[in-house]
């Protein structure tokens, strides 16, 4: 109704009628530190539910009794659940996140470089991906129902539907071993050069690149579509207007909020999902080092990497609600 | 010279494919043989009701199907050259640039995300035909003709910044700034009030002047086409029923269509001599949505058994918002109403089943007021069951009698709402209303998005119910030529309050409050001359204060 637009007029305005994207970002700030903690609550208890146990793991055959509550007390196991819990979240959020129980390394230190590796194959990926997703959707739309519409489509979804570890020994079988022009494994290491490091990790990149694409290209495609019927996209052909700007200039920014949403999500993807293609491609990022983890109950480890993924995800999920908010006109410039 | 004409339309042919329920597809044709000319300067108005192939036609201007339309014979010269047989690539560089189009809701047409300065000067700059600084001085100079607030600024403002009026100025804006020979007009003012319309109109057709374009000017109200138009082409069913020159259309018409259109607004009722006995009081009424917005202010009002209130105002004005009120959908936040002397509690969900039976609503979009699943059958015997209970042949036998009571045979009694017209659709929620025996019809706006003959149509029903039945209307409209044809007594709102309340004869005869005035002198009439006659005055009274 218009008439409720009209009620700014009243003089007991509330903040939140003043600046309502400040207000509308700050709410959804605030809503992922509540999920984020949500979460970590239930990572300490799945990994606290979880069958097994690190001591009869780690002692094996001489697992005596007496050693397994030795060992139990050494690692604080005996205290508490709660108390236990509060140790360690309180430790977290000073960027301590424990001792690994196998290696007796600071968890933190061993993290931070496996997860600057894992960023660096997901971001590299995404460089590619997301660009190349939204052009294509562009493009399909723009000869819809004709034939590059419907080999963007077909071979698209061929992609994502191969699950990513078949593509990534597809992959490994064509370009490293026949045509012997990618590298394999994809083991980075310290004090390697730019460049060989992109070389060393084109082949999981493309494996990731192939295997989002496909789900951003059609998101892009069916958002632009949708509003291709509006009268505003009419006015635009009536104005003389080539189909390809009128793509691109008037119906891409109307259906921004979709595209960015599934973005986000296939980054999170990227970065989450990033552990079977790290397994396959002897990549050193946090998805095989949590594998690793798990084999051997290594619960900081485990809950560490269990909760810097769902931050990511929350993260990423978080900058695009609040990038779909910015992109909206009306909340960015209000009456 | 064969060609002096800018325009020149001959045996213009345009087809769809329609695509009916449950039946196979079918080739329709929508416009037939229509030929027309428009010198360089000119305005022809294009009128007819809905279907009438009009804003197909303009289109066509633009060598543009709307739909899946197609032109499939004749031909489109722009001075001399058909431009149907331009190609896609020759056709675009016209649109925009010497062809420009105006849409009937520019809130709709214009893009929410980007600014309208933006918008407007993009096909100039696009084409080539200025600079973007050029374009931007043209659009500023524009705004100004067109008259809108803060030209220098204007430019700067989104599409959901500004008002509906000021909107569709900027539509024609966009529409001149490429110095077009040719804008096509589709309805530029049928969506905004009557208030509002004749600013719109006024500035229309003075930028036209101005810039000494040709327009085609479509519109389905003859009186607003009469005050822009040189030429007037009346069309119904995709052919032309009569082609001439404005002052013979209007005052010698020779078809019997195009008599039908002009004298459509000329019926007056006489107003009921006793209007005391109230059956309907509404005393100091107050309401405010749930954000604590009131859109009510101390309303008081009543209408006597068998009359007929008629409330007028402009949109936001709060006139449907009274008729909530009164069915209880809206709770008020004080005042009382009384019926029939006994006060009706607030709420709808409190009130006694045979209150809610007395009092029925008809609305202004019957097409969204109906469940587009269920046949008439379903749509009329819901409140027979509701409230009195009929099954059966019982019921069946009710909505007979109620279909022949509104005028429709028997046979509609299996269709859906889509296979109805919108004057059958409407004629059908009266019939859902009657079905309820009711004492109040509340009819909010029921004929406004219907054409003027099908409008007049179920006004004069509605007139027969009344006589038969003694029912009790309170009817909801912005158009004051319909207050004339039915009402007893009169309210005018402005902005949540009453104006204005009496006997028809005293609340429409002087002295006027301004508001009343303004809503008075806004309403087009069917006479040539009466925009400039009206922005006379209104100049003299401005220069006189």
């Amino acid at each position: 109704m218009s008439n409720s637009a009209e009620a700014g007029g009243q003089p007991a305005r509330s903040l939140r009628d003043r600046f309502p994207l400040a207000a509308l970002i700050l709410e959804r700030c605030l809503l992922s530190l509540i999920l984020l903690l949500a979460v970590s609550v239930l990572i300490f208890a799945g990994v606290e539910a979880l069958p097994g146990d690190f001591a009869t793991t780690y002692l094996g055959q001489s697992a005596t009794p007496q050693a397994v509550a030795n060992i139990r007390a050494d690692l604080g196991l005996d205290r508490p659940v709660v108390t236990r819990y509060f140790d360690w979240l309180g430790g977290v959020v000073q960027g301590d996140f424990g001792t690994s129980w196998a290696s007796r390394n600071s968890v933190s230190e061993q993290v931070g470089n496996r997860l600057g590796n894992s960023l660096f194959l997901a971001g590299f990926a995404a460089i590619i991906a997301v660009p190349l997703a939204i052009g294509l959707g562009m493009l399909s739309v723009h000869f819809r129902d004709r034939m590059p519409d419907k080999i963007i489509n077909v071979i698209s979804l061929a992609a994502i539907s191969l699950p990513e570890f078949f593509i990534g020994y597809l992959l490994i079988l064509y370009f490293a071993v026949d045509f012997g022009i990618a590298t394999f494994p994809a083991t980075v290491y310290q004090g390697m050069g730019f460049l060989e490091r992109v070389q060393t990790i084109a082949l999981p990149t493309a494996t990731l690149v192939l295997v989002v694409l496909a789900h951003m290209m059609r998101m892009t495609r069916a958002a632009i579509l949708s509003v291709m019927s509006s009268a505003y996209m009419e006015t635009a052909e009536l104005k003389g207007l080539s189909s390809w700007r009128a793509i691109v200039k008037h119906a891409a920014p109307n259906a921004l909020a979709p595209i960015i949403n599934v973005v986000a999500l296939n980054l999170a993807y990227l970065v989450v999902g990033v552990v079977v293609v790290e397994v396959v491609f002897v990549y050193p990022g946090m998805g095989q080092y949590m594998v690793d983890a798990v084999t051997v109950r290594d619960m900081p480890v485990v809950q560490a990497c269990g909760l810097i993924f769902a931050a990511v995800y929350i993260l990423l999920n978080m900058v695009a609600d609040i990038l779909a908010i910015v992109a909206n006109p009306r909340l960015r410039h209000p009456r | 010279m064969p060609d002096q004409h800018l325009l020149s339309v001959r045996d213009l042919k345009i087809e769809a494919t329609s695509y009916p329920p449950g039946e196979p597809p079918k080739r329709i044709t929508i416009v037939d043989g229509v030929s027309f000319d428009l010198a360089k300067g000119k305005v022809l108005g294009l009128i007819g009701e809905s279907g009438a192939g009009k804003s197909t036609i303009g289109l066509s201007a633009l060598a543009y199907g709307r739909g899946g339309a197609e032109i499939t014979g004749g031909e489109v010269k722009l001075d001399g050259t058909d431009i149907l047989k331009l190609g896609k690539g020759g056709i675009r560089k016209l649109r925009g640039a010497r062809i420009c189009y105006v849409a009937q809701s520019a809130a709709a047409a214009f893009n929410p995300a980007h600014k309208l300065g933006d918008q407007v000067i993009e096909a100039t700059v696009k084409h080539g035909l200025m600079s973007k600084d050029e374009a931007r001085k043209r659009a500023l100079y524009l705004f100004q003709v067109l008259g809108l607030p803060n030209p220098e600024t204007f430019g700067e403002r989104f599409p959901h910044q500004v008002s509906g009026g000021q909107l569709q100025r900027a539509m024609t804006a966009m529409a001149l700034c490429s110095n077009p020979d040719l804008i096509v007009f589709d309805e530029p003012t049928t969506a905004l009030d009557v208030t509002t319309q004749i600013d719109v109109l006024a500035a229309i057709k003075h930028a036209i002047e101005e810039t000494d374009t040709a327009a085609l000017y479509i519109t389905h109200d003859l009186a607003v086409v009469a005050q822009i138009s040189d030429d007037i082409m009346v069309l119904r069913h995709g052919k032309t029923v009569e082609y001439g020159s404005v002052q013979q259309i209007i005052e010698a018409p020779t078809e019997d269509y195009t008599r039908a259109l002009v004298n459509v607004r000329q019926e007056t009722r006489h107003e009921a001599p006793d209007q005391s006995k109230a059956l309907l009081k509404v005393d100091n009424v107050s309401a405010q949505y749930s954000n604590g917005f009131k859109v009510l202010h101390g309303v008081s009002l009543h209408l006597c058994k068998g009359q007929t209130l008629a409330i007028v105002g402009e949109s936001g004005s709060g006139k449907s918002t009274l008729a909530r009120v009164i069915t209880g959908l809206l709770p008020p936040s004080g005042g009382a109403i009384t019926f029939e002397g006994k006060p009706l509690t607030p709420t709808l969900r409190s009130r006694p089943r045979d209150d809610l039976r007395r009092i029925q609503l008809i609305y202004q979009m019957a097409d969204t007021a109906m469940n587009p699943r269920q046949t008439v059958r379903d749509i009329i015997g819901r409140p027979l069951t509701f409230y009195y209970g009929l099954r059966g042949a019982a019921k069946t036998a009710r909505v007979k009698e109620l279909l022949d009571q509104i005028e429709m045979g028997n046979g509609f009694i299996d269709r859906y709402p889509a296979e109805l017209s919108g004057g059958q659709k409407q004629r059908v929620a009266i019939a859902r209303a009657l079905a309820a025996k009711p004492e109040l019809i509340l009819c909010d706006e029921p004929t406004s998005a219907l054409d003027p003959l099908v409008a007049e149509g179920i006004l004069k029903l509605l007139m027969k119910l009344q006589e038969e039945q003694q029912l009790s209307y309170v009817f909801i409209t912005h158009d004051i030529a319909i207050v004339k044809a039915i009402a007893d007594s009169v309210a005018v709102m402005h902005r949540g309050k009453l104006v204005r309340f009496g006997p028809k004869s005293q609340a429409l005869s002087p002295p006027f409050d301004d508001y009343t005035d303004l809503l008075l002198k806004s309403v087009p009439e069917m006479q040539l001359g009466w925009l400039e006659q009206v922005l006379n005055t209104r100049r003299m009274a401005s220069a006189g204060n």
